[in-house]
């Protein structure tokens, strides 16, 4: 079972990389997705190794708690872009020095 | 053998996705992991989770990305040059060396033999995460129940835009149309329709006005913008020439 | 048993103990002899605000009523007194607790006893007559109501020094009269002399009264009490450096309040006051405190020879720094200011002279209240005909312009110098005679001191009242009116009688309940010798002052071209440039170090470390550059750490 985390692993590096380096936001978010499918990966492992479903459990509260976010998180890039048509994060950078 | 099959799949999506230009091509490219992954979920005794993953994240949750992208505008895409001085590199160094911790650390552990879901899905998984779900995380059930009610109040507040100005009638439209032409003299009527000729019809190709010239306000601004339109003159030397 | 002594062998005499009765009958009104110039004080100042226009008119008379009132009723206790038998001589009354602290319970007693009773009549007596004058010297000073409040407010805490029961109620008095004084001193505040003058008096006397406070706080350590009562008890057991310490540290209040030296440089600016002022406050009455305060404190100086030594030595120099500033005094009052620093300095000596000395400096003080109060209005007096002028180089022949006033004069006059039979030859005899007996250094100074005194007085006496008109234009000596004649009259008549109290040793006895009685020392020479040889001095002095002074033509201006002596003298004998440099200078020097270090050490600490850290900060908040993506990196930077942290935690 270990190469299962290993890819988890490597899926949530990538996703992590991805929101360091990509701009628009959205793909961000993409990537914010990426990295708790990773996590949900690795949940549902578990629950096999170790032979209950807590893990599958747990891996369906993320998915409906990522659900809520991107509604929400989708809804705020919507209301960024109306405003400032720009969907890139590095446009919303008033918040400094 | 099918996570051999998948595994380097998945990589390889999840990598374009960090090279990709095209936020689309982003969106598409984490369809195909999310679809692989649910496809994992099954061969990892997850019928349930399968299901879950492919209508829900694949279906509601990237359908939802894409809607947004098309309201955004689905050409958007990424300028290649960096603005903050040194993240890329710092953000490729951290990550290599957190992905080789993570992954030299993890293969070095031995998890022993699987104990197997046959026992735990005695019945239909679809049951046990039921009888689960329902009895021990029931509180923790009620309460996501909450957040997503939260999060489509939340959704609709955010996405909501105040009106500012009254919305125009028929009546008051027709005004302003009277009122811009005792102004500025704007035409009063209807925009002329493009070109209509003997021997050629079309939207890129403006009418003429009494005097021979092309009128700009026959065919759409978008073609004008695209530099498509094209002149009677030049239609007349094209048919001639043939 | 209403008076108990303790034998104390090793003095070789007893140290009366205070041992109050409780007040009964007249007694019973004591209280009443401070209530009513306090609310003179009260209804004076704070009245304005209600009845102005009345208040100005009649408020003199209130201030005055007061002050009768209470000198009437010091006259009745003090006639109860003489009736009462030796032993039930000291009245306390207790009015309220003060306050109580922890172990300390502070009631507003009082005491009343022969000496209270004689500083009674002195300060009501010479203070009615001094409120009677008042009324005409102030006659045309629109702040006249408030002049009287002031008085009264300073009769009323002189009368709670000499009352108190306990060193803090006297503490009370004392605070009180230092307020009355400044605000006296000051009175004319719109002169800047004046306003100058009460601050001075103010710190300086600031500086005795930490020797005061101190010693109340050492007694309480000590003690365990501030009453009369249980000190007196006790004082045999306390150590002899602690009775060292309280001796001395007493002597350094009674310094303030007395202008003695090294505190005395205040007396003379004092004279900014209006007069009457100066006659009451800085003649009679407040600068005797001292005094009072060092007979008050016998059980004390009794068992602290040190001390006791101090106080002569003070009161010596004193003594002869007074009468010296007073020879080259132009200015009449400061030339009696520097008279009464003198006399004080005599008192003083008697003080600390001890058991023997005790009754004399209370004697040399009341006749001295009598004849300086006269003398100080007498000036006033001559200042008032000569519009306010001061300087005795603008005087001369005005004996027959103002007869009254150079008659009382003159009966002031031969009581400063020791006439035979005036009250000050009493006085002044007997001080001299004690002092001889204990030290003839001492003696021999005191005599000098006689000396000098006939001199500066007849010099005085001889600008003012002889010789040449010397007056500035437009300036028409005439009498005082009534009322300010009349106290005049009484107290010269004080002056020349005031040595009936000598008369079958009644001071003596009569203060013996608080003083102790003493053992007869033979003076070294025979008493009648000595008399005569003081008499034989002040004869000499005066002879000098009429060949010097009195046969030449006295110039209208102050000759510059004079011996070091006279610059000397003129300059307060340089009291006020000793006080610069040795006090003054070093502590702004002190204080500007201080506020250097302050500015440049403390401050520099402070704001440059406030200024790194700005510093610092404005490099910081580079990093705060606003892009999300930066923070991620740092959050990934910090996963990578905890990760790394752990994995090296579980491998090691």
């Amino acid at each position: 079972m270990t190469h299962y985390i290993v890819l988890s692993a490597i899926l949530f590096t990538i996703g992590c990389v991805g929101v360091l380096v990509r701009r628009n936001a959205i793909v961000v978010f993409m990537c914010i997705e990426l990295m708790l499918n990773a996590s949900n990966l690795a949940l549902v492992t578990f629950a096999k190794q170790h032979g209950n479903l807590d893990g599958q459990i747990a891996a369906f509260f993320v998915m409906v708690v990522a659900a809520a976010e991107v509604v929400i998180g989708l809804a705020i890039i919507m209301t960024i872009f109306r405003t400032r048509r720009s969907a890139s994060v590095d446009d919303a950078s008033l918040l400094k020095y | 053998m099918t996570f051999w099959i998948l595994a380097p799949i998945m990589v390889v999506a999840a990598l374009g996705i960090l090279f990709v230009r095209k936020a689309v091509h982003a969106a598409l490219l984490l369809a195909v992991v999310m679809i692989s992954l649910a496809v994992l979920y099954a061969v990892l005794e997850a019928p349930f989770l399968f299901a879950v993953q492919i209508i829900v994240y694949t279906g509601a949750i990237l359908m939802l990305f894409l809607f947004v992208l098309m309201l955004v505008g689905v050409d958007a895409s990424d300028s290649v040059v960096e603005t903050i001085r040194g993240q890329r590199v710092l953000a490729a160094v951290f990550g290599l060396v957190l992905g080789l911790v993570l992954v030299i650390g993890l293969s070095q552990v031995t998890l022993g033999t699987a104990v197997g879901l046959d026992e735990a899905n005695t019945g239909g998984n679809i049951e046990q995460i039921a009888n689960i779900l329902f009895s021990r995380y029931v509180f923790a059930f009620e309460a996501t129940s909450a957040l997503l009610i939260t999060a489509a109040i939340g959704a609709m507040v955010l996405a909501h835009r105040e009106r500012l100005t009254p919305k125009a009638t028929q009546a008051s439209i027709a005004a302003q149309r009277m009122r811009d032409y005792a102004e500025h003299g704007k035409h009063l009527g209807p925009l002329a329709a493009p070109g209509v000729y003997a021997r050629h019809n079309a939207v890129d190709t403006p009418a003429l006005l009494p005097d021979g010239t092309a009128s700009e306000a026959s065919v759409s601004r978008v073609l004008a913008a695209r530099g498509v339109v094209r002149s009677m003159p030049a239609v007349v030397k094209e048919d001639e020439e043939q | 048993m209403t008076l108990q002594t303790i034998a104390r062998a090793a003095e070789g005499h007893e140290i009366p103990v205070v041992h109050p009765i409780a007040a009964d009958g007249v007694f019973s009104w004591l209280w009443l002899i401070i209530a009513l110039p306090l609310l003179g004080a009260v209804v004076l100042l704070a009245g304005g605000a209600l009845a102005k226009g009345a208040l100005d008119k009649v408020g003199h008379w209130i201030g005055t009523a007061t002050a009768v009132g209470s000198f009437a009723l010091s006259l009745t206790l003090f006639v109860s007194l003489l009736g009462r038998e030796e032993s039930e001589r000291q009245i306390g009354q207790h009015l309220f607790t003060w306050f109580q602290v922890g172990g300390l319970d502070v009631g507003l007693d009082l005491l009343y006893d022969p000496l209270s009773a004689l500083f009674l009549l002195l300060i009501t007596g010479v203070g009615s007559l001094i409120h009677v004058y008042s009324i005409g010297y102030m006659e045309h000073d629109e702040r006249r109501r408030r002049f009287f409040g002031y008085l009264n407010l300073f009769v009323a805490a002189m009368l709670v020094l000499v009352l108190g029961a306990n060193y803090l109620v006297v503490f009370l008095g004392w605070e009180g009269v230092g307020l009355a004084s400044y605000l006296l001193i000051g009175f004319w505040q719109h002169k800047h002399s004046a306003a100058a003058a009460a601050k001075k008096a103010f710190v300086i006397n600031r500086v005795g009264d930490i020797g005061l406070s101190l010693a109340i706080a050492l007694m309480f350590t000590t003690f365990g009490s501030t009453d009369f009562a249980v000190i007196s008890e006790q004082t045999g057991s306390a150590s002899q450096s602690t009775l060292n310490a309280l001796g001395l540290l007493l002597l350094l209040g009674a310094c303030g309040k007395s202008a003695q030296v090294p505190l005395q440089a205040w007396l003379l600016d004092a004279m900014e006051g209006p007069t009457p002022v100066s006659a009451l406050i800085h003649a009679a009455t407040m600068v005797t405190a001292g005094v009072y305060l060092v007979v008050r404190s016998n059980f004390i100086y009794e068992l602290t020879p040190v001390a006791q030594t101090v106080v002569v030595i003070v009161a010596t120099v004193t003594l002869l720094w007074g009468a010296i500033l007073g020879c080259a005094k132009d200015d009449i009052k400061k030339a009696l200011a520097g008279s009464t620093m003198s006399q004080i300095g005599y008192m003083m000596l008697a003080a600390g002279l001890g058991v023997a000395g005790y009754p004399f400096a209370i004697f040399h003080l009341l006749t001295h209240g009598f004849f300086k109060a006269n003398m100080f209005l007498g000036a006033g007096s001559v200042m008032h005909g000569m519009n306010d002028d001061v300087d005795m180089r603008h005087y001369g022949g005005l004996r027959t312009y103002m007869p009254v006033t150079f008659l009382t004069f003159a009966m002031g006059y031969l009581a400063i110098i020791g006439f035979p039979g005036f009250s000050g030859f009493w006085s002044k005899d007997k001080i001299i005679e004690t002092a001889l007996a204990e030290n003839w250094v001492v003696g021999l100074c005191a005599l000098a001191g006689a000396g000098i005194t006939g001199f500066y007085m007849t010099r005085l006496m001889l600008m003012t009242f002889f010789g040449e008109k010397r007056w500035e234009d437009g300036v028409h000596p005439h009498e005082s009116p009534r009322l300010m004649t009349v106290p005049l009259i009484v107290l010269a008549a004080l002056s020349v009688l005031g040595g009936v109290l000598l008369l079958g040793d009644f001071v003596v006895e009569f203060l013996a309940p608080v003083t102790g009685a003493a053992e007869h020392h033979e003076p070294p020479l025979p008493a009648i010798v000595i008399t005569l040889l003081a008499v034989a001095v002040v004869a000499v002095g005066v002879g000098a002052a009429w060949v010097l002074v009195g046969r030449r033509e006295i110039p209208r201006v102050a000759p510059t071209e004079v011996s070091f002596a006279t610059r000397a003298a003129r300059a307060d004998l340089y009291g006020d440039a000793i006080n610069e440099g040795l006090v003054v200078s070093p502590g702004r020097s002190l204080v500007g170090g201080l506020t250097s270090f302050d500015r440049f050490g403390v401050d520099g600490v402070v704001e440059g470390g406030s200024a790194g850290v700005g510093g610092l900060s404005t490099i910081l908040r580079r990093v705060q550059n606003g892009f999300v993506r930066s923070y991620a990196l740092s959050l990934l930077g910090g996963v990578l750490l905890v990760v790394l942290a752990l994995l090296a935690v579980n491998l090691a």
